[in-house]
């Protein structure tokens, strides 16, 4: 099988590297190779973070470049048009409708662009925009967002959805775990 | 059993299954989570030095002693330790010995991107250099075995994408062959000058023999395609992007063991090719190789350069001429740059400083965020420690009225690391200068490392606690106050107070990091929208919590810890 790619992408802190967790466990249960490549360090504080998920029946580069991602998850609708040219023709973004300032906004330098969801559909992409962000709080906490949009993702995906269940269950702390089944559930839901 | 590891998860495992017993290391991206995960092993003692020239005089003073050890840093920690390691290539170990020194291509969170090849070559210590996960722990493994055959240390050679990628690792059982015997041996140990002349012999005639070994050694590996139409001799995470770039339209020469490089191996694939091209990241140091040995069929930094990384789009583009198509929106997406955290204690301190108007040495860490907007407070950022040496040469040349309007800012942990010897220096050599130590009780850019002043070791075991008050002190600093970054007024007087001494001094400006799991937070604060006059003071502090919204100051619910510096910052007592 040809190597596929899924970034995912968010403002540091969002909890991007669950998420990259959560999906890599996914792939090798399905008996793939798999690379995961994350961001460390200064950009994690509060800035763009991007995370690359790539599998198939060997995989060489970790990293995702321009026209390469078959998907891309977004917990942040800035930055899921960001990635939009990290996107193949007929690739797919799954977003969240959060919208955090960046520093050039709230120091007045730049502009928030408006109607980013619309301008990304205009373009010809697949884009399902989810409020994970409301979801994750239905389900208890605000920080489940990544599960949410994982739960979106996995009926794109097509693979059963207990492999991904058992996925939530390695991934996640024993306290958190019905929480973070119920975001899953509610994004799997959201997609429908 | 096989798992998704990081190159750096696989490091630590290679350090177990090899026997390894000492682990010191000072913590820097890409290299920090090596360190951490070796500590997870019971059968590894593992501890955070204050700096990398520490870490590797213990990783070779436990090597002496019969036990295999290991010492990790980033690149630019290398520098710090490249006294130890020159000699170290001279007196060779008794048990072995492997360093990582993790490069950062593309500068993700580095001051700047040198090649540490270059180390490896001026002081003649072997490198081997993985580019992938599995190949990680095979390396390390093989390194140990190695150091002990050869007598001397081994780099490893890692980098951002191959240290902070998971790929598929098999893992196997620990294999603790115990300690070495050590016996006394000045001639080997001991780098007198008559000692270190003959040892200088031994350092020449192992570089042949590493020669000899790398023409026919598991690192490197010759990589044929029946429809190649050119050949690529390559290294580390470059090898990945070259494989998924050209797949079978190239033979692969992949270099695994960057120093020494073999001679006949390198000839005798780039004569089977008309071009050969050379895609290695940063200096071109194999190509010069290729080019010293009569191999001059190559090409390689002409199309690449020296800058950044080399990835698959690169390759594809500048060899085969092809560009993959993307669609992107017609507007200006705003950039996000890294920010302080809401919460973080560096804020308070930086708005002062910018408030004041004053001359900023700054250092590395967290606290160099205070360089960017909507703070602006930072002159300087050079290396560990610099901020306070730099000061102090800042000071003599200016002196004056300057002496008087301008500080430097360290961490605690960059002052533990190199900062010290600068506070020295202002106390022996006598300047009138101003050091703010930015104790935020842990090291924090690099994801929260415990240092000789957080009273907790690398398993998070109580330890000693360095008094950084009585410290600056028997220093011969007369002057220490500590001050709360929270509390504005108070910060911006004692700063005042301090710059207007006619000696040096120094300020802790004290206040655990945000992000530490036992600082317990206020409730967020709301803005009350009928008092808020929209005057924007809140804004200037750069809290990415606030924000305008219809001309009035907004609190994000979900981002806000209740540290109140906006609450003082408001003049109408709009924040409650």
């Amino acid at each position: 099988m040809e190597t596929k790619a899924v970034m995912i992408v968010g403002v540091g802190g969002q909890g991007s590297l669950l998420a990259s967790r959560l999906l890599g466990n996914v792939l090798i249960a399905q008996g793939y190779d798999v690379k995961v490549s994350e961001v460390h360090g200064m950009s994690q504080r509060g800035g763009s973070v991007i995370t690359y998920v790539k599998y198939g029946d060997k995989v060489y580069s970790p990293v995702v470049e321009k026209g390469e991602a078959d998907a891309v998850i977004s917990f942040e609708l800035l930055e899921a048009a960001r990635a939009l040219p990290y996107l193949k023709k007929g690739g797919t973004i799954v977003t969240s409708t959060q919208q955090i300032d960046p520093m050039p906004v709230i120091t007045g330098a730049a502009a928030y662009p408006e109607g980013l969801e619309q301008k990304i559909k205009d373009k010809g992409v697949n884009l399902i925009a989810v409020d994970a962000l409301s979801l994750a709080e239905q389900a208890g906490t605000a920080k489940a967002s990544n599960v949410v949009l994982m739960g979106v993702l996995s009926t794109k995906l097509g693979f059963p959805e207990e492999l991904w269940q058992q996925a939530v269950e390695k991934c996640v702390p024993a306290k958190f775990l019905d929480l973070n089944k119920k975001a899953f559930e509610l994004g799997r839901n959201a997609a429908k | 059993m096989n798992k998704l590891m990081l190159g750096n998860e696989a490091f630590a495992r290679g350090l177990y299954e090899a026997g390894c017993r000492i682990v010191s290391s000072y913590p820097g991206t890409p290299s920090t989570e090596i360190t951490e995960e070796a500590a997870k092993y019971d059968e590894m003692y593992a501890e955070w030095a204050p700096n990398e020239k520490v870490a590797m005089e213990t990783a070779l003073g436990a090597s002496i002693a019969g036990a295999r050890s290991f010492c990790g840093m980033k690149h630019v920690g290398l520098n710090v330790a490249a006294d130890p390691l020159y000699t170290a290539g001279y007196t060779g170990v008794n048990a072995g010995m492997v360093i990582a020194v993790a490069d950062d291509q593309g500068m993700h969170s580095s001051q700047n991107e040198q090649d540490s090849r270059h180390h490896a070559i001026a002081s003649k210590v072997p490198m081997v250099e993985p580019s992938d996960s599995a190949e990680v722990k095979d390396f390390v493994k093989l390194a140990y075995d190695l150091s002990e055959k050869f007598d001397v240390p081994f780099i490893v050679r890692m980098s951002t994408r191959v240290a902070h990628s998971q790929c598929l690792v098999e893992m196997a059982d620990r294999v603790d062959n115990g300690l070495k015997e050590y016996k006394k041996d000045p001639q080997k140990f001991v780098m007198v000058p008559a000692f270190a002349k003959k040892r200088h012999v031994v350092v020449e005639e192992r570089t042949k023999q590493l020669i000899e070994y790398a023409e026919n050694c598991p690192f490197n590996r010759v990589e044929i395609s029946d429809t190649a139409e050119f050949g690529v001799i390559t290294n580390g995470a470059a090898y990945q992007y070259v494989k998924e770039a050209l797949g079978d339209r190239a033979s692969v020469l992949k270099i695994g063991m960057v120093n020494p490089m073999p001679v006949k191996l390198i000839q005798d694939f780039a004569a089977k090719y008309e071009t050969v091209y050379v895609i290695e990241e940063l200096e071109g140091i194999i190509e010069e190789h290729c080019r010293s040995i009569g191999v001059n069929n190559v090409k390689g930094k002409e199309i690449f350069g020296y800058i950044g990384e080399l990835h698959q789009d690169v390759i594809a583009e500048k060899l085969l001429g092809e560009k993959k198509e993307y669609v992107e929106l017609d507007e200006n997406i705003p950039i996000r740059p890294p920010v302080m955290c809401p919460g973080c204690p560096h804020r308070g301190l930086f708005y002062c400083l910018k408030k004041l108007g004053v001359y900023v040495s700054g250092d590395i860490g967290c606290y160099t965020l205070g360089a960017s907007a909507p703070l602006n407070a930072i002159d300087t950022t050079i290396c560990m420690g610099a901020s306070i040496s730099g000061l102090h040469g800042f000071n003599k040349a200016r002196g004056g009225e300057y002496e008087h309007k301008a500080v430097a800012v360290i961490g605690d942990s960059t002052f533990m690391h190199s900062g010290m010897t600068g506070l020295v220096n202002i106390a022996y050599n006598d300047s009138n200068s101003t050091v703010i130590i930015l104790d935020n009780s842990i090291t924090g850019m690099t994801g929260h490392q415990q240092n000789p002043t957080t009273g907790k070791n690398l398993k998070g075991d109580p330890a000693y606690a360095v008094d950084l008050e009585a410290l600056c002190r028997s220093l011969g600093i007369k002057r220490v106050r500590v001050t709360d970054p929270y509390n504005l007024a108070q910060t911006e007087a004692a700063i005042k107070e301090e710059l207007a001494a006619d000696e040096a001094s120094v300020i802790i400006s004290r206040r655990p990091c945000a992000l530490l799991k036992y600082v317990k937070h206020n409730p967020p604060l709301k803005v009350n929208a009928d008092k808020c006059v929209g005057c924007k003071m809140c804004m200037q502090l750069g809290c990415p919590a606030i924000s305008i919204k219809d001309g009035k100051a907004v609190i994000d619910h979900t981002q806000c810890v209740g540290c109140g510096i906006c609450q003082e910052q408001c003049k109408v007592g709009a924040i409650e």
